[in-house]
């Protein structure tokens, strides 16, 4: 009886090592705290009714955005951890920490970095904009957008309960059996990477069917497909690759969850499971989603080089055909992550050849955005300068990525720190930057005031140079022959190396802490900062068109596009705001707390999984269904915003007497 | 929806049927990934029983049968809905969720024969993934029973609102979509599992 309830849970899982149990008592604490001053500032109540609770896209994507970048710190501490054990643990010296929490904290970093940050980036940045920007009120199912967000949520969580409680998994960020499996690894770690990315992959999937019914459906009158602004072009690609990669990530994991907990064979080394069929699936995922990672931040590039260049988009078709081309393409290369599997010559030169044929639509995208500024009226604020680091370091990634398409090659640098220092090239560069290029061109969209400038540049800057500095060493340290994910090595002559790559990662440090200074510093001055126009930039598209911060309802009156930079023409052509009588009435849902419900509900099922409760399994799932069927039998989930209030709302955003 | 005009509910009802439909692609894909899986696996029987030993493909033809047919009233339930006929439809609804039941039934009897005489999914990488991939299928026939079951439930109490018949489109997309999967369940394992 006691066996059913408490599962496998026991005290001996509560951590033991000094570093450990810091952090285990630090981020209880740190929770603790933050629900305490929001009890003493009083705020529950409108934390709950404008936040929690809303299905308006703007605020859903705020809530992913602020999540990703608390887990932003967290995965940039993983990474000083390690690299303080390499730079330490050279020759007979040993570094602070054990090899398995070593190999817990790079798993946790990268699972956390994919999954957590820059997935949560995007999420929410979509969010943000991409309604607004083709003339839409909201997504086109809001209650599933905050189910995404909660199940998001969810899993943040699971990460976060493993460093508390049980440990997290020693497999990498990929998980590969059999490892994985029940024999080598019995403990609750894999179980607890394998239910967060399951719950959090979900919410995606959603998410993707969702962008996509939005743009299709969604889009102002007159909005054409080739009248689209680049950034929801992307959404859209990435949206489909969403929808066909993340089904077999779901399968991916749940079959080897069924491994672990039923007694399967799926990827065991014994009665016929085949463990390389993982690798495939996995990847087979995995490489898509890369590329659901860096489409939206080349859309948001092109966005910004557009508006501080002051000139239309060169090549806008070449960029949606160049787009279409890497969607197909990025379903023919996943063999490439592991060349060395002995597949033979023949498979091995297909997938490499398919791997340099995708650099060609990415290249056609940055000499387009080169191109865009040729002759521009160019200015370097903040969101143009993460754009310049893009090109330089995405440019390196590129390169160093089309040298290991060669098989020969990559059979020298597979799974060393050249691929580490590759990977992580796109990645920061790409994505990362792109994000950040993101947040402060539209912040003052979303909250009415511009970020200071000048700090972001900084931020920029010290990204830039931390980034060479974390990196570039990494290549040469492949070159001679390290390995990825070791904690101690006994070659001394590498150890420079290491130590300057750990120089680079205190100034990345240095570059969020400015980031985090620009917030808090442009809070403090907003009302020097604040944006009256609605048009902080001098932009391009629709998201302009309307007063910062953007109204709930998005459009007081529907926009009708008759160009691809409609606001810009706008501009040029003296256009006349909507007369009274245009104004109609407008739908919008009302707030629910169920998505937020199904997230918690779903995180505790995760929980009862990882430690065998079956019976909380049982019951949360049960109340998930019938929560589920209430929901979709009810049908008042929305209220009317009648033309007159629309009207009022309208002159009172934009500072005219109501 | 008490004051929204024609026009916004005919847009939800498109909205709706476009996600679900980009849903059911969803879920093809993981339906492919699991034949797939299958389909590596298949061999790999670690010395027990193969597939040609173990099923019955008459058996399953029953079961395909069965199947067809609560396709064939789910249909004609959407036409007589269609044309208001609400006792007719909710009587060929019910007709569907027994032929549901049944079905179900006999899977489950199925995987109960196979696990008393020993193959489990867990005696061989080709016995998890048969019972994975068939008991996906299965556990989707119950999500679509309970769905029926509420969709009748709604349609009992609201009537045939634009919202119901709505509800009610999607659930009979979502069935015939089991149906099709199970044909090429049934050539995969069943028929082609009898030649190898
Ligand atoms: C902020 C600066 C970052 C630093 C200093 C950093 C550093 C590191 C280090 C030291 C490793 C372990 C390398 C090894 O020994 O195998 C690593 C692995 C990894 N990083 Fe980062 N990283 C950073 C940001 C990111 C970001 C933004 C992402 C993704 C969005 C990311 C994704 C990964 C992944 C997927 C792994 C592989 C984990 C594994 O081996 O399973 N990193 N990183
Ligand atoms: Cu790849």
């Amino acid at each position: 009886m006691i066996d059913f309830l408490l599962g496998r849970l026991s005290t001996e899982y509560f951590p033991s090592d000094p570093v450990t149990i810091g952090a285990a008592v630090g981020m209880p604490l740190t929770v603790v705290g933050l629900v305490a001053l929001i009890t003493y500032l009083k705020r529950w109540k409108w934390l709950w009714n404008n936040w929690l609770t809303s299905l308006d896209a703007k605020k859903i994507g705020v809530m992913y955005v602020i999540v990703a970048i608390i887990m932003l710190v967290r995965g940039v501490a993983d990474a000083g951890m390690l690299r303080l054990q390499t730079a330490l643990a050279a020759g007979d010296a040993t570094g602070p920490f054990s090899t398995d929490t070593f190999q817990q904290v790079f798993t946790a970093h990268g699972t956390i970095m994919i999954f957590f940050v820059a997935m949560g980036l995007m999420f929410g940045l979509i969010n943000v904009v991409m309604p607004l920007m083709i003339g839409a009120r909201d997504m086109a199912f809001p209650f599933l957008n905050s189910i995404s967000l909660w199940l998001f949520v969810a899993g943040m969580i699971l990460v976060n309960t493993s460093l508390v409680f049980g440990g997290f998994s020693n497999g990498g960020w990929l998980g590969y059996p059999p490892l994985t499996e029940l024999q080598y690894n019995p403990g609750p770690g894999v179980d607890y990477w394998i239910w967060s990315l399951q719950i959090a992959g979900i919410g995606s999937l959603l998410s993707g069917i969702n962008f996509a019914v939005t743009i299709i459906k969604h889009r102002a009158p007159g909005m054409t497909w080739f009248k689209m602004p680049i950034f929801p072009w992307s959404v859209l690609v990435t949206s489909v690759l969403i929808m066909l990669a993340f089904p077999i990530l779901t399968v991916t994991l749940a079959l080897l969850s069924l491994d672990r907990t039923m007694g399967m064979h799926f990827f065991t080394s014994d009665l016929g499971g085949n463990a390389m069929m993982y690798i495939n699936l996995i990847w087979a995922w995995g490489h898509p989603e890369v590329y659901i990672l860096v489409l939206p931040a080349f859309g948001i590039y092109s966005e910004v080089v557009a508006t501080f260049a002051k000139k239309a988009l060169f090549g806008y078709k070449t960029m949606v055909y160049a787009l279409i081309a890497i969607m197909f393409l990025s379903f023919v290369v996943w063999q490439h992550h592991f060349f060395t599997m002995g597949a033979g010559a023949n498979v091995n030169a297909f997938f490499g050849i398919m791997t340099m044929v995708i650099a060609i639509p990415t290249g056609v995208k940055i000499f387009n955005w080169l191109f865009t500024m040729y002759r521009g009226r160019i200015r370097f604020r903040a969101p143009m300068v993460w754009f310049l680091a893009f090109v330089v370091t995405f440019t390196i990634g590129g390169v160093t990525g089309v040298m290991m398409a060669v098989p020969a090659l990559d059979f020298q640098v597979h799974n060393s720190m050249f691929l580490v220092a590759h990977f992580h090239n796109t990645i920061i560069g790409g994505v990362v930057f792109g994000f950040f290029a993101a947040m402060t061109y539209w912040f003052p969209k979303i909250f009415g005031f511009r970020l200071n400038d000048r700090l972001g540049r900084y931020s920029a800057i010290a990204w830039q140079i931390g980034f060479i500095v974390a990196f570039m060493p990494l290549y040469a340290l492949g070159l001679m022959g390290a390995v990825r994910r070791i904690d101690s090595y006994s070659d001394p002559t590498w150890q420079p190396f290491f130590i300057t790559s750990g120089i680079g990662v205190l100034i990345i440090a240095l570059g969020i802490g400015l980031f985090m200074l620009q917030i808090i510093y442009s809070v403090w001055k907003r009302k020097e900062l604040r944006d009256t126009t609605g048009d902080p930039w001098d932009g391009r598209t629709l998201e302009w068109s309307v007063p910062s911060p953007a109204p709930h309802y998005n459009f007081a009156v529907q926009p009708v596009v008759t160009h691809r930079d409609e606001w810009w023409h706008r501009k040029k052509t003296h256009y006349q705001a909507p007369h009274k009588s245009e104004y109609r009435d407008v739908w919008l849902p009302k707030n629910s707390a169920v998505g937020l419900l199904i997230g918690l509900m779903a995180c505790g099922a995760g929980f009862g999984i990882i430690w065998h409760l079956w019976w909380l399994v049982g019951l949360l799932a049960l109340g998930i269904i019938v929560i589920i069927i209430i929901r979709t039998t009810k049908d008042d989930t929305e209220y009317l915003l009648t033309a007159e209030e629309l009207l009022k709302e309208d002159r009172r955003a934009k500072g005219m007497a109501v | 929806m008490r004051h929204e005009t024609v026009d916004t509910l005919n847009r939800k009802a498109d909205k709706a049927e476009l996600g679900f439909w980009l849903y059911l692609m969803t879920d093809v894909i993981i339906f492919a990934s699991l034949f797939a899986t299958y389909l590596v696996l298949r061999n790999n029987t670690a010395g027990g029983p193969s597939a040609a030993d173990l099923f019955e493909p008459r058996y399953a033809f029953v079961e395909t049968l069965i199947l067809l047919t609560s396709s064939f009233t789910c249909g004609i339930a959407a036409i007589a809905f269609k044309f208001g006929k609400k006792q007719l439809g909710l009587g060929l609804l019910m007709a569907t969720i027994v032929l549901g039941t049944a079905f179900l039934t006999l899977e489950l009897l199925e995987f109960g024969t196979l696990v008393r005489e020993g193959h489990s999914w867990q005696a061989s990488a080709f016995l998890s993934a048969f019972f994975t991939l068939v008991g996906t299928h299965g556990f989707h026939i119950l999500i679509g029973l309970i769905w029926a079951a509420v969709t009748g439930g709604y349609i009992m109490s609201n009537g045939l609102t634009r919202n119901a018949v709505r509800k009610f489109t999607l659930f009979s997309l979502f069935w015939h979509f089991l149906d099709v999967v199970w044909i090429f369940l049934f050539t995969i394992v069943y028929l082609l599992g009898e030649l190898s």
